[in-house]
């Protein structure tokens, strides 16, 4: 059965008390710290009402002080969708745990973000850059990445 | 059983080893710049994996920079053969920020396009799928009828295939006079050949033997790989955007989600087969139908999106298309993803090939249907 937003908010706030939410793009978002991220995809792949077993969408944002990586879920069976985010503090090393245990997808897309983004995917299969070479330097997705070669500057 | 070789000197049964073997990155039935680690052992795959990024060429990071109406040109230098469901992507996401309403007319010529490039997109798939399992007549046959719709494409919007004919607000300009004809006239042409399509390797023994059980992936491994458009259906995956979340003048046709369970290589044939039939039923329901109005609907030379967050799916030829656009409220995005279905379908190759041979993952390749370019960005 299709869950409401509101049912859907409790569900996430029972698990991580401190998510916090927004309507965004046509789905509910739910921003949240990057530690509480495998937990929270575990339940929500693997609880009867919510199953949430299709990942369409891993990718990551880069913002002046934080990162993010989003997840866009939905549910084959019930039909509800929802987008977590996991905000991760740290620039300088940011890290959180892989969900390709849970969703086969994401280890290709968590090795996108990893190569164009710097984030390292905790407990990873296999965690390599998977477009660029693999002496390549820096994370040409990130804003201070400055390719003096490639210019992408109009 | 099998006799095992064993050394004439020491008596001891032969040694077998593992080893490795490069498909690609220039292999004929790769259909593009794309390279495979082959684990083989005699000619049983044992691990398939792919090496990207030949032609990535960071589309993403230059949308950071280009206007909206620029970003549309990007888009069908990904999946080129869905160019104008990809360049339909991007310009619904910005009209959904926008809030701007589009007359009926674009919705259904949008429509009809969208399925005529799923026709031609499939027919190429068709000819070179034969080609690669050595049946060249496909390829030729493929190519002719294809021709067809190419012409109506460059009659309509001067384009072959980079066609950029829609912009944010609606198309560029109106369809041609003869659009209507044309398309109807190649309708025609396409139900008689496509039975004879059918015909020439459907019922053919080799062609059976090639793909029945070859390559099957569950239905489970599809939704968890995310694995959607007609590879995702062969296996029972129902993901059809146009029924999920229809868009454009799709709420307003009645067709089948095609849907098959065998999740092999003949089943993905056949699924693709079914959705040309599909097309052109959609595209007859649509053709006489064309509402009068505008083309397009006015917007602003430099569209600036809403502080905010947008994101759009439609069904290309190959499945979910995603557009996630995150706006500051400039004249470009902040962030721009193109989830693009090709990429999440090669990350089932392997789940796919393990314990097939080389030469059939020459047929499980061509039924993924992969476009390099969507899948490198």
């Amino acid at each position: 059965m299709m869950m409401e937003q509101e049912q859907l908010k409790e569900r996430i706030l029972s698990i991580v008390p401190e998510a916090e939410f927004e309507e965004a793009g046509g789905y509910l978002n739910a921003t949240f710290p990057f530690a509480k991220l495998h937990n929270l995809a575990k339940n929500l792949r693997e609880s009867e009402d919510t199953l949430f077993d299709f990942l369409f969408c891993l990718t990551g944002v880069d913002w002046p002080d934080h990162m993010t990586v989003v997840y866009h879920l939905k549910s084959t069976i019930h039909g509800h969708s929802i987008v977590l985010k996991a905000k991760i503090d740290s620039r300088e090393k940011p890290e959180i745990d892989t969900v390709s245990d849970i969703w086969q997808t994401a280890e290709f897309h968590e090795r996108e973000v990893f190569d164009l983004f710097g984030i390292k995917f905790r407990n990873h299969p296999d965690l390599r850059r998977i477009f660029l070479d693999d002496d390549w330097v820096g994370y040409p997705l990130r804003k201070d990445y400055v390719d003096k070669v490639n210019i992408i500057d109009l | 059983m099998e006799e095992i070789a064993t050394n004439k000197n020491t008596g001891k049964p032969l040694e077998t080893q593992e080893y490795f073997i490069n498909m690609g990155p220039q292999h004929p039935s790769t259909h593009g710049v794309l390279r495979l680690l082959l684990t083989l052992e005699g000619e049983i795959i044992h691990n398939v994996e792919p090496h990207l990024g030949y032609i990535h060429r960071s589309i993403e990071k230059m949308c950071e920079k280009d206007s909206y109406t620029q970003i549309i040109h990007l888009t069908d230098r990904m999946d080129y053969l869905s160019s104008h469901m990809n360049n339909e992507a991007v310009s619904l996401a910005v009209e959904q920020g926008l809030e701007v309403e589009i007359p009926d007319r674009v919705k259904v010529i949008r429509t009809i396009i969208s399925e005529l490039t799923r026709l031609s997109s499939h027919q190429l798939w068709w000819g070179v799928f034969g080609m690669d399992l050595g049946a060249i007549t496909s390829f030729l046959y493929g190519f002719r009828d294809r021709e067809m719709i190419i012409d109506i494409f460059e009659e309509t919007c001067g384009a072959r295939l980079t066609m950029n004919y829609n912009v944010p607000g609606g198309l560029m300009f109106d369809i041609h006079p003869n659009f209507q004809k044309g398309t109807k006239a190649f309708v025609t042409h396409f139900k008689k050949k496509l039975p004879e399509y059918d015909q020439l390797l459907t019922e053919n023994v080799i062609f059976e033997l090639r793909t029945k059980g070859v390559g099957v992936l569950s239905k489970e491994d599809a939704i968890s790989f995310g694995v959607t458009g007609p590879t995702g259906r062969a296996s029972g995956f129902s993901n059809d955007i146009r029924k999920h979340n229809p868009y454009s003048a799709y709420t307003q046709v009645d067709f089948n989600e095609v849907l098959r369970e065998e999740g092999d290589s003949y089943a993905r044939y056949k699924v693709r087969i079914q959705e040309m039939w599909e097309s052109m039923s959609i595209i007859e329901q649509l053709i006489d139908n064309i509402p009068e109005g505008d083309y397009k609907v006015k917007t602003k030379a430099v569209i600036k999106l809403p502080k905010g967050e947008y994101y759009q799916k439609v069904e290309t030829a190959r499945g979910e298309f995603g557009v996630y656009i995150i706006s500051e409220g400039g004249k470009s995005p902040y962030r721009l993803k193109f989830r693009s279905p090709g990429f999440s379908n090669l990350s089932a190759l392997n789940r796919m090939a393990k314990g097939a041979k080389i030469a059939d993952l020459v047929v499980i390749m061509s039924t993924l249907d992969l476009v390099i370019p969507d899948i490198d960005r």
